[in-house]
This record gives C-alpha cells, sequence and structure tokens, in this order.
C-alpha cells in the first residue's frame, strides 16, 4: 500500500453510521454461548491429538527429594512423562518477574504446583498415569502470613532474588512496598476532633471463571508450535512462552479461542507451555483441560488482604488525615502482585479529598495460593476498608454517611495522594445523590396474598424464615479505580484495519489481538470501525500474534487503547481513501480539497451532505491497510519513598447502594436491591455498559457474603477447590440492580470513554457489608461475612 | 470398570447378588460426583435406570409407596399433599437438572448426614424397603437404617426398592441452611412432622452429627408437654418457654463438627431456631386447621 501510515489523523468527527458507537448492537457470540453452541477453548479436536495431564504438588513447602516417573511410563498409552530436567530451555516463567517454574524444581512453594507432566492418547490414562508418579517431599516450615515471612528467622520463599524491586524491599519475603507520604499526618491528627481505626480482612475471592483452563498445541514442521488458547493477553504469554519453549517468539504462533470468561485470571500462564513442551517433546498435537478442581490450582486468585486504618475528621466533618497500612498476600510467586500494591497504596484514600496521608502497601511472598490479577486489581481491598472508615466515622460525629462522603467527595482538580490532579471529570458526590435518591424497595416485600414468598427471604426456598428476625438494612459505598496500565508501563495497542470492495460493496475488516474475554470488545470494535468510515460490512478478524499487541483485556481499558487503536488506524485509513478519491475525483468537485469530508451510508460527503463519491467508487480493486499502534498519555513510576509521581492514566467512579433482609437469628442474608450509579465517560453500547455493571456488581456482592478460598493456616492447603463448596451467587442471590449511568466525557479518551467493568466491583461489597452492619448493628470487619459472624458462633 | 444394564428387578437382585460390590447408580447425581473427582472406583457400576417401576409411586389408603427411583421434580409437583415434609426438602436439592435426576434412594444409597430427604423421612416416619435375592423383601425403620458416616443398614447383596412413607395426617416443614439461598449443600437442615392422630410429633435433624438424627429428647419434651397442656385438643398457642426448651434439646440432640461449611456451635445454634421455627410453623397452620374445622360445624 502506498502512503505512510504514521502522522496525525485530522480532528474530524464523523457523524451518525448505522450501527456505529452509542447503539446496543447484539453480541455476535450471545445466541452461540445461551444456546450451548460456541466453541471454547476446551472444545478444540485434532487428529492424533495427546491429552496433557499435570501432577501438582500434595504439599505447600517442601524440598523435592525425589521423583520416580517409572511406574507412569510403563502404561500403555503414555507417550511422555517429564519433569523439571526434561524442559527444553528457560523453565521459568512470570509476567512482571521470571520466579514461577514451569515444573517445580529444587523445592515447591505452594499446595497444587506443577511437579510433571503427563501426555497419553487419553485423558485417563494420562490422569492415572500422573497419579503412579512417585514424589518424595522433605517438608519445610511454612510462611503464611505477615508475622511469619517477617519474622528474624524465617525461610525465605525466594532465595536470591533478582528482579527489579528486590534492591528496595525491606525483607525478601516483600515482593514489593509501596509507601505515599503527603502532607503532615502528625500536625493534621492534631487538628481531628474525631479519630477512628479500624482492622479490616479481605478473603481470598476467585475468579470462577466457567471455562477452564484449556487449549492446544500442535506442533509445525518448521520446529515451530501452533498454540491455541484462552487467555487475556497473547503477546504477554508468547513474550514468556518462546525462551521456555528455546524457540523465537515467530516459531510460536498463538491464536485466541474461545474464552470462558476470565476477570484477570487469565493474565497468567496456565497450560500454555505445558501443552507446547508436551507436543515438542512427543512430536503431535496435545490438549490440555483442566477439571474444576485444578482449575483452582490453575489460575491466581484474588490476593486476601489485611488492612489497618486511621483516619481523622474536625467536627464538622472534614477529613483530617489517613494512615493505613495494607498488607496482601501475593501467595509463593509474584504474578503481578507489585503492580498490585501500587495500586492499593495509590487508591488506598477512595475518592475523597486528603491532604495529609502516610499510606504503606506491601506485598508478601508466602507459601499460599499464588494471586495477582482480579476485577479491582488492589482497589477493591481498600474500597473495603475505607469505605467502612467512612461509616464509622459518619457514625461518631453524627452525620448522614452519604452527606459526609459528600462534603469529603473529591472532584476534577483534587490532587491524588501522589501529587497528581484529576484532569476529567469525577462527579463522585453526583454518584452518591443518584444512589440516595432512588425510591426503597417496599417494606416487608416477601408479603404475599399466599403468605411469606421465601424466594424473596433470607434463605431462599430452603425455608429457613417466613419472616421472623428478618431485619432490614441499607448501606452505601462508593469507590475509585484507574484505568489502564499504570506507573511507567508503555502502554499501548495495535489495531489493523483493511477497507476494500468486495461482492460491490465497501467492507472493512479489523484485525486486532484483543482477547474477547466476555466484555463486548468484538461489538465495540465493528461499531467504531461503522462509524468512522461509514460501512455497514465489518469483519472481525481472528485474534491472533500476527498483528501487533493489544495488550491485556484487564484494568478495564481495552474499549479505551483497542477501541483508540481502531478508531486511530481508521482515521488513517479514511485519510488515504480520501488520498485515492482526490487523486481520481479532485477535479470533479471543489469539495474534494477541504479537509472536513465524511464517510457516510457508503459514500464519501461533505459536512452538509453533499455526496462526493461512493466508496466503491473511490477504492474499486485498491485495498487500503493500515497497522498502527496508538498509546495513552505516558505515566510514570511512583517514587520509592514519597510515592509521588503521574502513575495513572484515567479513573473510574461508581457508586452503590445496597439494601438487605438479614435473618439475625441465623445470619443469613439476602440482598434484594444493589442499586449503581456510575459516569462512563461515554457509553459506546449501552448494553453492553449496564451489562458490565450488574456483573461487576454480582462479583462484589459474591465476595460480600460467600465466595472465599478457605485455605487451611496450619498446612497452607485450599480447603474448597470446587463448586460445592466455593460458592458463587445464583440468580436467587443476585438482587435486583438498577444502574443509573452518566456520560461525563474524558477528554483525553477516545470518544470521552471510560473504562466501566470494575468500578462496579470495588463499590458494591463495602455497600453490602455496610448494609448488613446496619440491620445487625455489627462491626463484621472482615469480608466474606458468615453465618458465623453475624450469630457469634 | 464394568457396567451392568439389568432390564429388570430380578435381573438387578440377581447381578448385586453375584456383584456384592457393584455400586447400584439411578440418576447418577452422587455416584457420578464420586468418580469424577475420584473418590471410588467401583469394580461395577449396577444400572438401574431401565427398572421402571423404581420410577413410579403409589399413594395408598394410608402411605405412599415411593419407588426409589422416583426424581425430586416428580415428588415437588405429585406428592406436596400426601408428603409436604418431603416435598419442601425436595425444592431444595440443588439445581432443577439435579431434581430432574435425582431421587431419595439415592440418598439413601449414599447415606451422607447432609443428604437432603433424611429429616423428612424421619419425622415422618418412613420405612425402607429393600430386597435380595437370598433373602427376599424387608421393611427397615428409618430409624434403624443410618449407620455411620456414609454407612447403612443395607447388607451387600441388597438393594432399595422404594420408600413407605406414611401420608400426612398433620403439619410438616423442612428448613435447610446453606450460605447461598439456592443450588447449596447444607450446613444443617431440620424437618418436622405433627402426627396429630398419634398425638405426637417426630423430628429429623441434618449435617449436624456423623447420620441424620432425631432430636429424641427434644420430641420427649414437647410430646410430654403437649399432651400434659391438652395442646392437641385445645390447640392453643405453645408457650414460648416451651418452645425454647424444645429448641434447646433439639440444639441438644447435635454432634455436629467444624468444617469449611460452618462451624460445630453455628450448627448447634441453627438447628435451635430451625427446631423453634417449624415447631411455630407447624403449629400455627395446626391450629388454623383447628379453625377451619371449628368454622365448618
Amino acid at each position: 500500500m502506498a502512503g505512510t501510515t504514521t502522522g496525525a489523523p485530522t480532528n474530524v468527527t464523523q457523524k451518525y453510521n448505522k450501527g456505529g458507537i452509542g447503539e446496543s448492537t447484539l453480541r455476535p457470540d450471545g445466541t452461540l454461548k445461551v444456546t450451548g453452541e460456541f466453541a471454547y477453548s476446551s472444545d478444540m479436536w485434532h487428529e492424533d491429538m495427546l491429552w496433557g495431564q499435570t501432577l501438582r504438588s500434595t504439599v505447600a513447602h517442601a524440598e523435592i527429594v525425589s521423583i520416580d516417573t517409572t511406574e507412569a511410563l510403563k502404561m500403555d498409552g503414555v507417550y511422555a512423562v517429564l519433569t523439571a530436567d526434561d524442559l527444553p530451555a528457560a523453565k521459568n516463567y512470570g509476567m512482571e518477574f521470571q520466579d514461577t517454574p514451569v515444573l517445580a524444581y529444587g523445592k515447591v512453594r505452594h499446595h497444587g504446583e506443577p511437579i510433571a507432566l503427563v501426555a497419553a492418547d487419553h485423558p485417563e490414562t494420562a490422569r492415572r498415569a500422573a497419579a503412579k508418579i512417585v514424589v518424595e517431599y522433605r517438608e519445610l516450615p511454612l510462611i503464611t502470613d505477615e508475622a511469619s515471612a517477617l519474622a528474624e528467622d524465617a525461610i525465605l520463599v525466594h532465595e536470591n532474588r533478582d528482579d527489579h524491586h528486590s534492591p528496595f524491599v525491606p525483607h525478601p519475603n516483600i515482593v514489593h512496598h509501596q509507601p505515599i507520604v503527603r502532607g503532615n499526618v502528625e500536625e493534621a491528627a492534631k487538628k481531628a476532633d474525631v479519630i477512628v481505626t479500624g482492622e479490616y480482612t479481605f478473603g481470598m475471592q476467585d475468579q470462577a471463571f466457567l471455562g477452564p483452563e484449556s487449549g492446544l498445541a500442535v506442533p509445525a514442521e518448521d520446529g515451530g508450535i501452533d498454540l491455541y488458547v484462552a487467555t487475556q493477553w497473547l503477546h504477554s504469554d508468547l513474550k514468556q512462552i518462546a525462551p521456555c519453549l528455546g524457540l523465537p517468539e515467530e516459531k510460536v504462533r498463538m491464536t485466541m479461542s474461545g474464552v470462558g470468561g476470565a476477570f484477570g485470571g487469565r493474565e497468567d500462564i496456565s497450560m500454555q507451555i505445558q501443552a507446547s513442551v508436551l507436543a515438542l517433546r512427543t512430536g503431535k498435537p496435545v490438549k490440555m483441560v483442566y477439571n474444576r478442581t485444578e482449575s483452582f490450582f490453575g489460575h491466581v486468585h484474588r490476593h486476601p488482604a489485611k488492612l489497618y486504618y486511621e483516619h481523622g475528621a474536625t467536627k464538622d466533618g472534614k477529613l483530617t488525615h489517613l494512615k493505613c497500612k495494607i498488607v496482601l498476600d501475593g501467595g509463593a510467586y509474584a504474578s503481578s502482585t507489585a503492580s498490585v500494591v501500587g495500586n492499593a497504596s495509590s487508591l488506598s484514600v477512595g475518592p475523597y479529598v486528603v491532604d495529609n496521608v502516610d499510606i504503606l502497601a506491601i506485598g508478601l511472598y508466602t507459601n499460599n495460593p499464588p494471586c495477582g490479577a482480579m476485577r479491582g486489581f488492589g482497589a477493591v481491598q481498600a474500597c473495603f476498608a475505607y469505605e467502612a472508615q467512612m461509616d464509622k466515622l459518619a457514625a461518631k460525629l453524627g452525620m448522614d454517611p452519604v452527606e459526609f462522603r459528600q462534603l469529603n467527595a473529591m472532584s476534577e482538580g483534587t490532587i491524588m495522594p501522589t501529587g497528581q490532579p484529576v484532569e476529567s471529570p469525577a462527579p463522585v458526590a453526583e454518584l452518591l445523590r443518584r444512589v440516595k435518591a432512588r425510591p426503597m424497595p417496599p417494606e416487608r416485600q416477601w408479603e404475599s396474598s399466599e403468605g411469606a414468598d421465601v424466594r424473596a427471604l433470607p434463605g431462599g426456598l430452603s425455608n429457613t424464615t417466613h419472616g421472623e428476625g428478618v431485619v432490614r438494612g441499607v448501606g452505601y459505598a462508593v469507590g475509585i479505580k484507574n484505568v489502564g496500565f499504570s506507573e511507567g508501563f508503555d502502554d499501548y495497542s495495535t489495531a489493523k484495519i483493511i477497507m476494500e470492495v468486495i461482492n460491490g460493496e465497501p467492507v472493512v475488516t479489523v484485525h486486532t489481538a484483543m482477547a474477547e474475554v466476555g466484555q463486548g470488545g468484538v461489538t465495540i470494535h465493528a461499531q467504531i470501525a461503522r462509524t468512522e468510515l461509514g460501512v455497514q460490512q465489518v469483519t472481525i478478524h481472528p485474534a491472533d500474534t500476527q498483528v501487533g499487541s493489544a495488550g491485556s483485556t484487564s484494568a478495564g481499558r481495552q474499549t479505551y487503547m483497542t477501541g483508540g487503536a481502531i478508531k486511530n488506524s481508521c482515521e488513517l485509513v479514511r485519510q488515504q481513501v480520501l488520498e485515492i478519491g482526490r487523486r481520481k475525483f479532485g477535479s470533479y468537485h471543489p469539495a474534494w480539497a477541504t479537509e472536513e469530508l465524511l464517510f457516510e451510508g457508503g459514500k464519501v460527503v461533505t459536512n452538509s451532505g453533499e455526496v462526493l463519491a461512493s466508496l466503491v467508487d473511490v477504492l474499486e480493486d485498491e485495498v487500503v491497510s493500515v497497522e498502527e499502534e496508538w498509546r495513552h498519555q505516558p505515566t510514570e513510576a511512583f517514587d520509592r519513598v514519597t510515592g509521588q509521581g503521574r502513575g495513572h492514566v484515567q479513573y473510574a467512579f461508581a457508586a452503590h447502594r445496597a439494601v438487605v433482609e438479614v435473618d439475625t437469628e441465623l445470619g443469613l442474608v439476602k440482598v434484594i436491591e444493589l442499586a449503581c450509579a456510575q459516569d462512563v465517560g461515554k457509553a459506546l453500547n449501552p448494553l453492553s455498559v449496564v451489562g458490565q455493571i450488574q456483573g461487576g456488581t454480582t462479583q462484589g456482592l459474591g465476595v460480600a457474603v460467600m465466595e472465599e478460598i478457605i485455605v487451611d493456616p496450619k498446612t497452607a492447603k485450599v480447603r474448597n477447590a470446587s463448586f460445592t463448596d466455593y460458592l458463587l451467587p445464583t440468580i436467587l442471590d443476585t438482587p435486583t440492580i438498577p444502574v443509573d449511568y452518566i456520560e461525563m466525557a474524558d477528554p483525553k479518551a477516545p470518544y470521552g470513554v471510560r473504562g466501566i467493568g470494575e468500578a462496579p466491583t470495588l463499590s458494591s461489597t463495602p455497600a453490602v457489608l455496610a448494609a448488613i452492619r446496619a440491620a445487625t448493628g455489627l462491626e463484621l470487619t472482615k469480608t466474606p461475612v458468615r453465618p458465623e459472624h453475624i450469630t457469634g458462633t | 470398570m464394568d457396567f451392568l444394564r439389568p432390564a429388570s428387578w430380578e435381573e438387578a437382585l440377581a447381578a448385586k447378588a453375584e456383584h456384592p460390590t457393584a455400586v447400584p447408580i439411578a440418576g447418577g447425581t452422587d455416584v457420578m460426583v464420586e468418580i469424577n473427582f475420584d473418590h471410588r472406583r467401583p469394580e461395577y457400576l449396577l444400572d438401574l435406570n431401565r427398572i421402571a417401576e423404581l420410577s413410579q409411586w403409589e399413594v395408598g389408603e394410608e402411605k405412599v409407596v415411593l419407588g426409589a427411583s422416583v426424581p425430586y421434580t416428580q415428588i415437588i409437583e405429585n406428592l406436596k399433599t400426601e408428603l409436604p415434609g418431603l416435598a419442601r426438602a425436595s425444592h431444595t436439592v440443588a439445581s432443577p437438572q439435579i431434581r430432574n435426576r435425582g431421587g431419595v434412594g439415592g440418598n439413601l444409597g449414599c447415606a451422607s448426614p447432609a443428604g437432603d430427604s433424611h429429616p423428612a423421612l424421619l419425622a415422618s416416619g418412613a420405612h425402607v424397603e429393600v430386597e435380595s435375592q437370598a433373602r427376599g423383601v424387608r421393611l427397615i425403620p428409618i430409624d434403624e437404617f443410618y449407620k455411620g458416616v456414609k454407612r447403612n443398614a443395607l447388607e451387600a447383596d441388597e438393594l432399595i426398592r422404594s420408600v413407605h412413607i406414611p401420608k400426612a395426617t398433620g403439619p410438616q416443614e423442612f428448613s435447610k441452611v446453606g450460605t447461598r439461598n439456592a443450588m447449596v449443600i447444607a450446613v444443617c437442615a431440620f424437618g418436622l412432622a405433627l402426627h396429630p392422630e398419634k398425638r405426637i410429633v417426630r423430628t429429623g435433624i441434618g449435617s449436624a452429627a456423623p447420620t441424620p438424627v432425631r432430636a429424641k429428647a427434644a420430641e420427649e419434651f414437647l410430646n410430654a408437654a403437649l399432651e400434659e397442656g391438652g395442646f392437641w385438643e385445645s390447640r392453643k398457642i405453645i408457650t414460648p418457654s416451651i418452645a425454647k426448651e424444645f429448641a434447646t434439646l433439639a440444639s441438644g440432640a447435635c454432634n455436629p463438627i467444624d468444617d469449611v461449611r460452618g462451624t460445630a456451635n453455628y450448627r448447634r445454634h441453627a438447628v435451635g431456631v430451625m427446631a423453634r421455627r417449624n415447631l411455630m410453623w407447624t403449629w400455627e397452620s395446626y391450629r388454623g386447621e383447628g379453625r377451619k374445622l371449628e368454622g365448618a360445624a
């Protein structure tokens, strides 16, 4: 293609195009998923393929004395049994630190760590062979919390660290620590009329996506590998996989396959390297599918946390200062712990103005299950604590909890504790006003002419109450989440846009490496292409590594980033198409010489709507193709001592009001309404926006009342790796979720969009907790709340 | 693993006699979970799905003979008048899909203390009809059926054919505590049935002891108190002190453990609360029936 693919797009704003942005176009994968016809990564099949199986550690911390694979290898149908000694190249991988062994060598550091791999011609054979591998352990003392991690004689989870944080951490069992100091807390505390302290505990939540880790690795004739997997970020996987296979990146060709949910849990590698090394070793395609139990060990979880908070306020309700320490348990391997620490620290104040802060967040190495990315990423735990504090302060001051929050709410121009000003709308007080102004669900809403409707009561169909012991509670919360990758990370996305004429129609192909994990990018991308290029036919090319990185589908960034990249590439395509038009038809009409030309309904038109030419006539058999990277404004690292720095790209805000009925005698909770108000910047697909907000809200509800991976503190073993005992909200646990979104454009973001998927997960949890506290009068400092906490048993 | 598929009840008994280690499977909602989790690897699976009579029930004069494989959905839809307690309990079993497959025979065969149907069977005073090729039929009273954690009174060559459950002669209730509002395994459960014709109350407790149990001391106390106070005739309101003592004794009947689903203390506490509520609900409805009778007279 002639012409340059770089250059600044013009400032022309495309007008309305059918199926473009702002419309609730339907998802192409929607019907398939609902009817069970969608092909997930676990549905793939290849002729002559083998099945891969892992063997995982049964203890949390031990030296590996020996691994005996003799009996496994003897089994009929077994093609390969691999241990760390058999790995072809690099033995470790990792997203931020390369601290994670492909297969454990020397020692195991957590329960369920992969130790060996089997490839067999049947999954059951593979499973049985794995069970025949004998591993002899010499158990080591366990590091399970802050006290054991930082004890003077504490055993080191990782000796000889050489990661970029290691020279700065106070103890080798601390992955990363981030202080933030601003103002003068000691002086400010003297001005406080009330001081409120609190100690909070956040349980280990799991992403619990329904499609387990799975994929297919096919060895290629060139010695490379074709890898079909469900992931959140193809190129990040690629960077980690290739060195472990001893292959150059171009010989590892990755294609996205059907993703059954992610929520952060697919940001790290799971079976990718395992299947690939088995395929390279056997020369056969290898499929791997974790079962549900293994899935609980196959991905990182949300960091459990201990949070220690002290706030002060004057008697007229102004916050004076914040002192806090947030301890995040990163588990045995770093994953994204360091970034989660940065987030927890920089967002620990919440969406409030506090000029004097002394903050410290640390992430630990322990022998608990590794933790990393999950929707909300460090901001969730902090929100749980600061919102509990806000209620305690309001109560102590005798103020309304919403008015107290509004009085201290941040707004555009507020300086964050990191010194970074908030440079786009921050309608925190308005969001609170909106949820508070909603009418309340009627009292005793379970009563009907036929008696109590148990479905509307705590316990539901289990018929535990007909109204006895039931007390209503109402609670509010609001949160702040950063959008996009922070702290100086070179965060970009790439979009390749092709425009051509097929069968007499202008057609656009959008090719990116964006992972569609359920967020609806496939819809948004086509909508942006229609808006920018005025065509109806848009093809979304499968995501693969034959195009540049799209970055991760996480941090609420894909609509902003890959959406922005598509918009940018489309604008460049428009310029090139116009140049062709000018070359062919420039002399026909003087308007061709102007800058203000639009693409509408398959035609080039002037700003006043006069048609200059059809795109078909302009393009004829020319193909215009642009592949370009696009970046958000740069950020910078937080100072390691003061925490100062322009670390974040954008903020998202959501507020919730929770209305709950609590059976105070049995300690059971029914959330009956969870209203949300959120600033979404610009709703590119209103239906998707509401879906994301309702989903995020429900995930927050889950960790408020039921979701928790329970790790035995004595053994560091997971006790509930199943959906029988790791409970997710059912439809009877999911309340009415009225969504009130407002659109206050962020001038720096494409179309003014704001990442929306994470913010509702933050405030939903503390809102539910506040409502349960209101109903019971209990302090309830731990989430999830269990019946034992409410009943004191 | 061999998969045996008898076409008739007689063939099934013969197969079980020949292979006493065979694990019977009907809906598979429990056995398949065990197999999938590798908790057991039976030598033989004995598929009962071809035996149509196991999925049938018969409503007689005094009792319902419920085939071992009658799915919970059928109990909920067809037997809620005759067996209100069991129908209530059936409604709390897992999800609609599982309720379409699973039945009481499986609950009894597995004999997990967390099985949802046990408290209702205990409260109504059911009998389990089992049969072997060698010794024929025997009826095991439900009180003698549960022998230990996941152990029942069946001999190795016996199969469960049906459950004989007395038709309700008075109100029955069932409650189950779980930490989610549907599709949840019991943290603990409680069932209660009034038997006005015998002037007794029977109970059943689930998931709060190694086996499903009756709250016998609570029953004895309550039966005496009701008798003494003439409650059955007068249908007067049960005093709070009676209800409280009944609840305390029900808690005392528990012998629970701490596990990932709940603490022993909570189970004891919750069983007491459910016992009191179940008593008040059933008694209130017994009083309501009395008022209706008076109105009719």
